[in-house]
């Protein structure tokens, strides 16, 4: 049943998707409301879904590669919609609908089998780890698309050249500001969830720390935040050094989401 | 009938020609009321603005309606037919609807997307309404313009583009600082461009403005025009850090802003952004000051640089705009032929009545003996074989008003049936 819920999010992602390019290149304004309303039908389906797949399963549903790229999705758009009630960057539909889409086909690919849980994931800590980590993970998310858009329109201003994204990007000020925005949000949320794990992985194995290799790369994340978030606050950092380092955080960000998953640790581990 | 458009504007008539138009608004009644006196006029309605001269009316077709029209606008001006010929534009049925369109919609006024165009339609119609010119089908006209005007304004960015070179730094100021509601400029030197910007500035949210000037007078009374403050332009390198836009233009010969001194003025300001308009020849800001992070300089050229994309992105968005406004034509032309189609339905139904009518007498006096029940058999048989006789044309007409050919099935199902002519008394013998 959840199944059904979850391709029905794609279908509302996919039509998202069609309607905010159209936006982005005729911009007109009835595309970008059918956009927004395609990513909230979108959501709530999703929502749906999960909730769904959580009482089928009993746990919530996190624990294998489906699963987490669909609930990625659904924390991407749901931050997105979120921060779209302040701060109405409509182009920025233009790349969340697509990446949901894409992440929910992603998802697709892997087996959708309600396994019994690990017993080491039977604990209430599941759902806080997971669910801290992955709504910081939404907010790099935004605030890497918001860091590109900040990069193509300082090109655009700087090299003198105005091009059809001139138009279409928002004010450099407004974009330096969602991705400080996300960036304060998203920190301590990573914070929390790695403290959180830290904390569930002493119970469940009696030690804090043990330097796997998706600990590893989460600690160079949180580390390449840090320093972004210290250089915003104490050395003025912003504009065009601020966009670099949040497209690189989200390099590393997702190279411990997915490349430790699927390369160091191999595929096998999900079949 | 028809619709027809007569009259000129700024794209056929030289200012001495439209001048004498100028209809005051207590005379406006009165030709309104001449206009549609005038034999074959149903309704009508006059634009008059500045820029164009205009009568729209719904008319009977004759052989010379277009001379009665010229001439009724020969009077206004007070000039010769003759000589006001050359001058006239005259369109007729679906050009007159687009034109009144693209005339409310802004698309085709000298300054392209100019807001007021909107409020004298919709003044005109007012008059008109008042002087009880306008009848269904310029009310629904009017109302369809208002209405594809408002389409073009929300729906494309015509009107949004900066076409000059103070506007268009005033646009990147934006697109760099998004609101420019809490920021300082500050104008070097001060020359008619610079005021100019300033005034864009301030319209658009700067809240303070910094003058200096070599002359210190100069630098007062400027700063006075535009509510700001006087610095000495010994001490403006020092007041950089202050500002988030400068305006410069003044005289030198030689680079007055370096790049040396900007890079400690934006580490003061912490990489806040700042933005330069050098609008003066010879430049005034060293050009190299744009490599600077979160610094952005602009000269003159880059400005006319960004003017000419402006001008082709407004070109794409009137060609949106001209979409928007066929569809208006589209559906008003619909609407337009169901009103020629509902009488016909409606005259077709009665004509046929009449023949039943007509028949059922002759027949019913032949049946003396005939009882009730026969009368109203005799009733349902022919109206059933007259609503089936009727269903495919009737049909026929509802569908081909939809595809916008109403007209052509009218007038061929008027002619088929003698719908316009005096009904002659069929013989029966």
């Amino acid at each position: 049943m959840n199944i059904i819920f979850f391709q029905a999010a794609l279908i509302f992602y996919l039509l998202g998707t069609a309607s905010s390019l159209v936006f982005l290149i005729f911009l007109g304004k009835i595309f970008s409301h059918i956009g927004k309303l395609a990513l909230t039908g979108g959501f709530a389906v999703h929502s749906l879904a999960l909730v769904l797949r959580y009482s089928e399963a009993g746990h919530t549903p996190i624990t294998n590669l489906h699963e987490s790229l669909s609930f990625f999705a659904w924390s991407i758009v749901g931050v997105y919609l979120l921060l779209h009630l302040k701060y109405r960057v409509e182009v920025l539909a233009a790349f969340i609908s697509p990446v949901a889409a894409v992440l929910i086909i992603l998802s697709s690919l892997f087996p959708k089998d309600i396994l019994p849980l690990a017993p080491v994931l039977e604990s209430y800590w599941l759902p806080i780890h997971v669910i801290f980590a992955f709504i910081g993970n939404a907010m790099f998310t935004i605030a890497f698309a918001v860091g590109v858009m900040y990069l193509i329109q300082e090109r655009q201003i700087k090299s003198k050249k105005i091009g059809p994204f001139y138009y279409r990007l928002p004010a450099l000020k407004v974009l330096d500001d969602l991705n400080y925005r996300c960036l304060t949000f998203g920190f301590p949320l990573l914070t929390l969830g790695i403290i959180s794990g830290s904390v569930w992985a002493e119970s469940a194995w009696g030690s804090y720390w043990s330097w796997d290799p998706k600990e590893t790369w989460s600690l160079i994340t949180w580390f390449l935040y840090a320093a972004l978030l210290h250089g915003r606050l104490t050395g003025g950092w912003r504009g065009r050094r601020a966009a670099i380092f949040a497209i690189v955080g989200f390099g590393a960000l997702v190279f411990s989401f997915l490349g430790v998953n699927l390369l160091l640790t191999g595929l096998h581990s999900y079949n | 009938m028809e619709i027809v458009l007569i009259g000129l504007s700024h794209k056929t008539a030289p200012v001495e020609v439209r001048e004498r138009f100028s209809i005051p608004k207590e005379q406006v009644e009165d030709f309104l009321g001449r206009l549609v006196a005038l034999p074959g006029v149903r309704e009508g309605m006059i634009l008059s603005t500045c820029n164009r001269m205009e009568v729209l009316t719904v008319l009977e077709v004759s052989d010379d309606w277009a001379d009665r029209l010229k001439d009724f606008l020969a009077g206004v001006a007070g000039m010769s037919g003759y000589d006001l010929a050359p001058y006239l534009y005259t369109l007729r049925g679906e050009d007159a609807i687009r034109h009144l369109f693209r005339v409310t919609a802004s698309m085709d006024s000298m300054v392209l997307g100019e807001p007021q165009i909107l409020g004298q339609v919709k003044e005109a119609y007012r008059q008109a309404v008042d002087s009880k010119a306008v009848g269904l089908v310029l009310n629904k006209l009017s109302h369809r313009s208002f209405f594809v005007a408002k389409r073009v304004r929300t729906e494309t960015k015509m009107t949004s583009q900066a076409v000059s070179v103070s506007f268009a730094a005033v646009e990147l100021a934006k697109k760099i600082m998004g609101n420019l509601d809490d920021k300082r400029a500050m104008l070097i030197g001060a020359g008619e461009m610079s005021d100019l910007a300033a005034r864009h500035l301030i319209s658009q949210g700067v809240n303070e403005i910094w003058v200096t000037n070599r002359t210190p007078t100069r630098a007062m009374e400027m700063a006075q025009e535009l509510g700001g403050r006087a610095v000495p332009f010994e001490d403006f390198p020092q007041m950089l850090k202050d500002v988030d836009i400068v305006v410069s233009s003044t005289g030198s010969t030689h680079y007055i802003i370096l790049k040396e001194q900007l890079a400690g003025v934006i580490r003061a300001r912490k990489n806040k952004p700042m933005f330069f308009i050098d609008i003066a020849v010879p430049r005034d800001v060293d050009p190299t000051i744009n490599e600077l992070d979160n610094i952005y300089v602009y000269d003159i050229d880059d400005l006319q640089g960004v003017v000419k994309s402006n001008k082709e992105e407004r070109r794409k968005e009137v060609l949106k705009a001209e979409e928007i406004v066929q569809q208006g034509v589209e559906s008003f032309k619909c609407w337009l032929s169901s009103l020629e189609v509902v009488p016909t339905i409606l005259d077709l139904r009665q004509h046929l009545e009449k023949i039943r009518q007509r028949e059922m007498a002759k027949t019913l006096a032949l049946l003396k003996n005939a009882s009730e029940e026969e009368h109203k058999a005799l009733d349902l048989l022919t109206q059933s074989i007259i609503n089936k006789i009727l269903h495919h044309p009737i049909s026929l007409l509802k569908h081909q008003e939809n595809r916008g050919q109403g007209k052509l099935y009218v007038d061929m199902t008027r002619k088929i049936f003698h719908l316009d002519e005096e009904e002659d008394e069929p013989s029966t013998s």
